[in-house]
């Protein structure tokens, strides 16, 4: 890899980087700490009902129509938006990256069944197929994230192609296998290592969607109903929109900052890892 | 001395299976234990296809071997599984490439790279690997080995470079070291140091080397033996001295007439013959022999048959009409 102080002191050379990444560890924080810290059961009904902000100590971040507590809602929720967004983007990216390789290393009638294969997951609809998977299967964390992994795989497969197709070509890696390297290994140590920089940052802006793709389905109220998360409290909140719009305003803009964070990161993360502009 | 690697009739084809347009044709040659041979040709005669198909790793099936056999040993390599032919790279033929410093890969140290190289032959711990590597890259003088070891390659220059990749070809020991033009890439004062290199290895190790350049002065140099190719034949193959000395066929004459030479002293260089015309492209040779339209005298008879590799003296020479003064001993 590129040496590691020179990337932490380059990805440092951008502002909105920095603040990507403080608003990301203060949600970090929040959904690893915060149920501890704040142990309110974001289901039990604790203050008098659309109680606003600041005004009861019951519920600081005031109450919605059943008198839930938006605060505790909120610290819950960002650890249902983190899991699903991580885990939803790691499964991707496993899928991605082994469907990119084969059919980048191997070419041929390989590559053809596997490009085919994606383009018919590409023009599909992502959140329309999120949907119908998630119905077809019960809603939980783990239908959720394996439902938007096998939507947003095709990007990431598409670009370890490319990566793949051209690496291979290079000299180091004939140089490998004049010396008797075998396929996986040259593919495991010499090609994937190199192409993982534009990876990262395709996985850091796929973590951002998926966190919004899980909003929009626990708005429709396809979430997991055993879990409080963002999206359903926006939900919650649409009927007294007009009366008490911070029940949709308070978990909107906390989607809205680490979904900018995370994009944040991404674009400092190309930056940093892009050798041409260090 | 016994040959260690013979090729025989060996014959390469691009294109479609119906409508193959060959590129090597009936290429023989041998190469002895600690002996060097050089395969010399204008760009594009063939001497790197050959090459790669030493080692199988043509493009397939676009580019294949279509007939001909390569022995080591006992055994037919056209034949070997693909199996069989990764324990053979690396650990009975190895081969540098052109530019040292594509060669490697740019985010890996090159300690790494030399460890991986050595572990993908021998199962010996990382530990014991990387003395080795510094052991290696010591043999071929890359001075402070012990920290250069952790560099990466962006901060070796091409001759560094150079040497880290020839410490990858010697890691697995190999009886036959094929060098695809292992100093075009590189400065001429570093040029010699790098055949210098070459040579120290061969003499330690006893293995063959495959020479291909198109530096003929690399070539008189270092290697024992020449094929000269043209046009994906070989079309003069003998002792190098003999070869270069005398040559008999007039492409070979051409090149060394190209040659500014100023060996005399006398400070005056002679005009420089040139060969005129281009070198035909591949599938569009001429019915007779390949060089004929470029050649000065040929005659009739070459325009109609073409000449086989025949033995003249102790050389082999693909021409009706060898260098006269040839004939006459």
């Amino acid at each position: 890899m590129i040496e590691r102080e020179s990337l932490i002191r380059r990805y440092c050379h951008s502002t909105t980087g920095v603040i990507g990444l403080v608003i990301l560890a203060f949600v970090v924080v929040m959904a690893a700490f915060g149920p501890i810290i704040y142990p309110v059961d974001p289901w039990a009904m604790v203050a008098r009902p659309l109680q606003w902000p600041l005004i009861d100590t019951d519920a600081p971040l005031g109450s919605d129509i059943l008198g839930r507590d938006v605060l505790s809602g909120l610290v819950n929720g960002a650890r249902v938006s983190l899991i699903i967004g991580v885990s939803a983007t790691a499964a991707a990216v496993a899928i991605g990256v082994t469907i990119g390789a084969l059919s980048g290393y191997f070419r041929g009638i390989m590559d053809d069944i596997l490009m085919r294969l994606t383009e018919v997951f590409q023009t599909i609809p992502n959140f329309l197929f999120v949907i119908v998977l998630v119905a077809v299967f019960s809603p939980s964390v783990f239908t959720i994230s394996a439902a938007i992994a096998v939507v947003s795989w095709p990007p990431v497969a598409r670009l370890v192609r490319g990566q793949f197709l051209t690496l291979r070509q290079r000299a180091f890696v004939e140089s490998c296998v004049v010396v008797g390297m075998s396929t996986p290994r040259i593919i495991f140590t010499q090609i994937l290592p190199n192409c993982i920089a534009p990876v990262i940052v395709t996985s850091s802006i796929m973590v951002a969607t998926a966190i919004l793709i899980e909003a929009g389905l626990s708005f429709l109220g396809l979430g997991d109903p055993n879990m409080m998360s963002w999206g359903a409290m926006i939900g919650f909140g649409r009927q007294s929109l007009r009366t008490a719009w911070y029940l949709t305003l308070i978990p909107g803009v906390a989607i809205q900052l680490t979904v900018l964070s995370i994009s944040f990161v991404g674009e400092a993360l190309n930056d940093a890892l892009n050798p041409r502009l260090g | 001395m016994k040959p260690i690697l013979e090729v025989r009739d060996l014959s390469i084809e691009a294109g479609p299976k119906a409508h193959p347009i060959p590129l090597v044709q009936d290429v023989s040659f041998s190469v002895a234990e600690g002996s060097t041979l050089a395969i010399v040709g204008e760009s594009g005669c063939g001497k790197s296809v050959t090459a790669m198909a030493l080692m199988r790793i043509l493009p397939e099936p676009a580019v294949r071997i279509s007939e001909g056999e390569i022995r080591f040993c006992d055994e037919d390599l056209v034949a070997a599984p693909e199996r069989r032919m990764q324990e053979i790279r690396g650990n009975i033929i190895s081969m540098i490439f052109q530019d040292p410093i594509a060669s490697l890969n740019p985010i890996q140290t090159i300690g790494d790279q030399i460890i991986e190289v050595i572990r993908t032959h021998q199962s010996i711990s990382k530990r014991e690997a990387r003395k080795r590597a510094i052991a290696l890259l010591q043999s071929v003088r890359l001075p402070d080995a012990e920290k250069r070891i952790n560099y990466y390659p962006h901060r070796l220059s091409g001759g560094m470079c150079q040497r880290v990749m020839i410490a990858m070809a010697m890691a697995g020991s190999p009886r036959v070291i094929i060098a695809d033009e292992p100093t075009t890439a590189l400065d001429t004062t570093v040029q010699a140091q790098v055949m210098a290199l070459l040579r120290k290895a061969q003499t330690e190790t006893g293995t063959a080397i495959i020479l291909i350049t198109h530096n003929l002065a690399t070539a008189a140099e270092s290697a024992k033996d020449v094929a000269v190719m043209y046009a994906g034949r070989i079309i003069e193959y003998g002792p190098v001295r003999e070869v270069f000395i005398a040559p008999a066929h007039p492409y070979t004459q051409g090149l060394l007439g190209a040659i500014p030479d100023n060996a005399d002293g006398d400070g005056e260089i002679a005009k420089l013959t040139e060969i005129s015309g281009n070198v035909p492209r591949p599938g569009t040779l001429p019915q007779g022999c390949a060089f004929e339209p470029r050649c000065k005298s040929a005659q009739p008879q070459c325009r109609q048959q073409r000449p086989e590799l025949t033995m003249s003296g102790a050389r082999k020479v693909a021409c009706f009409f060898p260098n006269a003064e040839l004939a006459a001993q």
